[in-house]
């Protein structure tokens, strides 16, 4: 029996260091307790008790007890996988500390490039190798992650959490980031397209801001050239990003909208509701193609390569007229420090068109009443709710304190304390989605919105949340490899002249076509008639 | 009995050594025979596990279609589909290119090099050292060269578009000639006994250092010539309006300098080094005899540095079959699938998660290198071996 005692004591001051490395100073408390824990969890309580370091020890376990409670994810990891950015990963970053600080569960942020987020997203969930707890992507894509069982539920959480406020967060996004009547993931952003225009270039040149695409191109194709900053070099009508592979492919939808949709959310603007033909081999499409690639001309020279970190820039910097973007350029062009056309920017709802697809011809009629019932002074407008806004899901396999700290921390990062300021900062990349965010105009004007940007920036986006003509993004399975792979390239071909105008057309809607076969046309109809409410 | 027992143990003990030492003889003996596949074995077992088995996985990979299934994935066979796609089906354009209708000129030059084919068949033939081996490697020879060259002459017409084979091909043969090219004039100034030729010697080798990522960034903002370092010049040249880099060739012509610029100094280093060895009494002869530099270039130190010339360029083609970092970091494959390479493609795929088409595309890349490779050994070994 001999050898226990020194052992005993080797495994206490192992304990010790352990404790000692993790704890804070030490506060002397109740005895009891300790007995209990130490001599339970060690070996035979022979001699343990008897040193005067065994006491110690055991104020210090008690400690940590005590700290655990004050902070419920002490030590706890998480790993939360996402774009790039800068934006977007921005205040994830900045606030993880925060998080720590109040919860005890540190965040560690991995970033990947766009086209590559959902690939490694779904390589790591599919694989079992569950090396991410969390994942801030496109909530289109809970479509393809929820049924493997690859998310976890989170409704039950959401509807628990007082804090976070969901009844907050306005229906349509809610909707956005639930798959089969279940919450998968949490908001931090909420998307729509909208036009930027510089007021001050417009009233010179005696111009409306935009209603129609014709509109656009012929603003764009007036101002273009033109001096904007004195500089002496001639700036550009519309700046549009355009790079491959990064987030370019949404535009097309937002020009070919209002050319295809007319009646209604639920009429969709993807796929035929009978046949689930792609809608793109008609005039409609064929006219947004040719309107996209005329903007080209009244672009920057290399617009082909930009992304819209670089459109953003060179819109806030005041070469350009127009701009197509998210909420970005609203908040951006706020920033003192780098925007040149603080007070000098208006946003309008995705101009609309006045002829509409006739899905039996698939040629292009004029709107009237029948053809565009939600017209407004003759125009169809058709916003397009084009990706939905960046949202937080958590891993399903992750162990269960992980997936409480992972929800706890995309909460936190959505509950309106933290979310309603970050929705006012540009370089955030998150735009709002919370009534509180658009009713409150005062959180807009103390970041340096003027009253009339805030009123006009949040009424195009509300313009556009209420649209009952709203487009909302494709949520069928795949939806990625026919919109960020196939729809991506083939318009990057047709941007660079590889292919014209029916050709282009023609090949997206083969590639959608195939794609549509290879996962079941009848299953892929169904899901589509279900995420637009067609049934 | 005792008598009886010591010539046994003394007897014992030789009888023991000669079994233990027959023992010993058998045991080293099977050692001798096997231990070098026992030593072998964990190598072999290592390439096994490492390349063998990675290349049969990737193989089925690329017969079968990726799908995500409850709790995990799931790998359908579906024969020859990816193939099928690449080079017949809606793939065909992006891969093999867009062919334009045969046009005169492209007939012509096409014909050029079928008969340029056919004479080299026939000498063959009528050349002593014929076989039924050879003929038949000569013969796939011929038919994919002229499979080749009848699709770069089409896809590379005004009406056509190059697919990623072509591009790939553009970049790994205009590249090498003109790295080949550079490198040799390079090595050629620097062999010279020029004052400064040790500090240009480790200058020209520089880019070699350098990642490839980080060369594809630094010639992604010299060639943006809105906001790069050349675009002061440039728009002083009155090209505000123009970027080339978003017309396919532009951006073809900008990847090729960017790959130049960066494997230069690799054909640079081994033919300085060939230079360098060569011997110095048959030039001074030459120059004895009254030969001018050009003659002694042609007829001595060509010759010389020849084998290592033409090895120096298979291990560069193979390696430049490859190209990836260059398009994908400067231009994402675009304007369009301009600049795509045929690993980019594949690798374009694989992040769409479309391991099939992906696994069949690396398959035919394979198929391309190797077939390219054993047809430039089987051209330049009769001529290596000529010359030496």
């Amino acid at each position: 029996m001999n050898f226990i005692k020194p052992v005993g004591i080797l495994v206490l001051f192992v304990l010790l260091a352990v404790v000692a490395a993790c704890g804070a100073p030490p506060t002397p408390e109740t005895v009891t307790v300790v007995e209990t824990v130490v001599v339970e969890k060690e070996s035979e309580p022979v001699t343990v008790v008897e040193t005067v370091e065994v006491v110690k020890e055991v104020e210090k376990i008690v400690e940590v007890e005590a700290e655990a409670a004050a902070k419920p994810f002490e030590g706890v990891e998480v790993n939360i996988l996402t774009f790039v950015g800068p934006q977007v990963a921005e205040p994830l970053q900045r606030r993880g500390p925060d998080f720590t600080e109040l919860t005890g569960a540190t965040v560690n942020v991995v970033t990947v490039p766009n086209a590559e987020l959902y690939q490694k997203a779904l390589a790591d969930l599919a694989t079992g190798t569950n090396s991410f707890d969390g994942f801030l992507f496109a909530p289109q894509w809970i479509v393809d992650f929820a049924p493997a069982g690859f998310l976890e539920d989170l409704t039950d959480r959401v509807h628990n959490d007082e804090a976070l406020e969901w009844d907050d967060i306005a229906p349509f996004f809610q909707d956005f980031n639930s798959y089969d009547g279940k919450v998968y993931s949490i908001p931090l952003d909420g998307d729509f397209h909208m036009v930027y225009y510089r007021t001050d270039l417009l009233e010179e040149a005696g111009l409306e801001p935009p209603r129609t695409w014709d509109d656009y191109l012929n603003i764009a194709k007036t101002l273009n050239g033109q001096d904007f900053d004195g500089d002496g070099e001639g700036d550009y009508g519309s700046c549009i990003a355009k790079a491959r592979a990064q987030q370019s492919y949404w535009w097309i939808y937002s020009i070919a909208a209002p050319f295809i949709q007319s009646q209604g959310t639920s009429q969709g603007a993807f796929f035929n509701t009978e046949t689930m033909e792609p809608l793109v081999n008609n005039d409609a499409f064929k006219r947004a193609l040719e309107v996209y690639k005329e903007t080209t001309d009244y672009g920057p020279p290399d617009e082909l390569n930009l992304g819209v970190g670089d459109t953003r820039g060179l819109f806030t910097s005041g070469r350009c007229a127009l701009s197509l973007d998210w909420g970005d350029i609203g908040t951006l062009a706020i920033d003192p420090e780098n925007s040149n056309v603080q007070d000098k920017v208006g946003a309008v709802i995705t101009p609309g068109s006045t002829q509409v697809l006739d899905w039996e011809t698939g040629e292009l009629v004029d709107c009237d009443e029948t053809t565009c019932p939600y017209a407004v002074d003759g125009v169809n407008y058709a916003p397009y709710a084009s990706f939905g806004g960046w949202a937080g899901a958590v891993n399903a396999a992750a162990d269960d304190t992980v997936k409480d700290a992972t929800y706890a921390f995309f909460s936190y990062m959505s509950q309106p304390a933290q979310a309603n300021e970050d929705v006012t900062i540009g370089r955030t990349g998150y735009n709002p989605y919370r009534f509180s965010q658009f009713l409150n105009r005062q959180l807009w004007v103390k970041n340096g919105m003027s009253p009339e940007a805030a009123a006009n920036y949040l009424g195009a986006i509300e313009a556009s949340l209420n649209s009952p003509n709203m487009v909302l993004d494709l949520r069928i399975p795949q939806n990625q490899s026919y919109q960020q792979v196939e729809l991506d390239r083939i318009l990057a071909q047709y941007l660079a002249g590889e292919l014209d105008t029916d050709q282009a057309a023609q090949e997206i809607n083969d590639a959608w076509d195939e794609i549509t076969d290879e996962a079941g046309r009848e299953q892929q109809l169904e899901a589509y008639r279900a995420t637009i409410g067609a049934n | 009995m005792q008598i009886d027992i010591k010539p046994q143990t003394q007897i014992e003990p030789n009888d023991k050594m000669t079994f233990l030492s027959r023992t010993w003889s058998k045991l080293s003996n099977w050692l001798e025979r096997t231990s070098g596949s026992i030593f072998l074995w964990p190598a072999v077992l290592a390439l096994l596990f490492l390349s063998i088995f990675p290349l049969i996985v990737s193989f089925y990979i690329s017969l079968s279609r990726f799908s995500i299934a409850l709790g995990g994935f799931e790998l359908k066979f579906v024969g020859l589909d990816n193939y099928n796609r690449l080079l017949f089906g809606r793939e065909q354009t992006h891969f093999l290119g867009l062919m334009a209708p045969p046009t005169p000129l492209s007939l012509f030059l096409f014909g050029l090099v079928v008969v340029g084919l056919a004479v080299f068949l026939v000498r063959y033939i009528r050349s002593s050292s014929v076989s039924l081996g050879g003929l038949l490697g000569r013969g796939v020879l011929v038919i994919g060269v002229a499979a080749l060259v009848w699709i770069l002459v089409h896809t590379l017409g005004p009406d056509g578009r190059p697919g990623t084979v072509a591009v790939t091909l553009i970049y790994v043969f205009v590249g090498i000639f003109f790295q080949y090219t550079l490198g040799l004039g390079l090595a050629l100034l620097v062999v010279q006994k020029l004052p400064g030729r040790r500090f240009f010697r480790v200058v020209f080798l520089l880019p070699m250092m350098i990642t490839p990522v980080g060369a594809a960034y630094m010639f992604r903002m010299v060639t943006d010539t809105s906001k790069g370092p050349f675009a002061p010049l440039w728009q002083g040249a009155g090209l505000t309006d123009f970027s080339w880099v978003t017309s396919p060739w532009g951006a073809r012509v900008a990847i090729l300098l960017a790959d130049t610029w960066q494997w230069t100094p690799f054909m640079f280093i081994v033919l300085l080094a060939a230079l360098e060895s060569q011997a110095t009494d048959v030039i001074e002869a030459a120059t004895v005899d009254g030969a001018n530099h050009r003659q002694i270039f042609r007829h001595i130190t060509w010759p010389a540095i020849l084998p290592v010339s033409l090895t120096l360029i298979l291990i560069r083609m193979i390696e430049a079959f490859k190209i990836i970092d260059l398009p994908n970091v400067m231009t994402n494959g675009g304007p369009g699938t301009a600049t795509e390479s045929l690993t980019l493609q594949s690798f374009i795929a694989w992040r769409a998660l479309n391991l099939g088409e992906s696994a069949a595309i690396a398959y035919m890349l394979l198929f391309l290198v190797t077939f390219i490779a054993v047809s430039y050994v089987m051209l330049i070994r009769d001529r290596v071996v000529e010359k030496v």
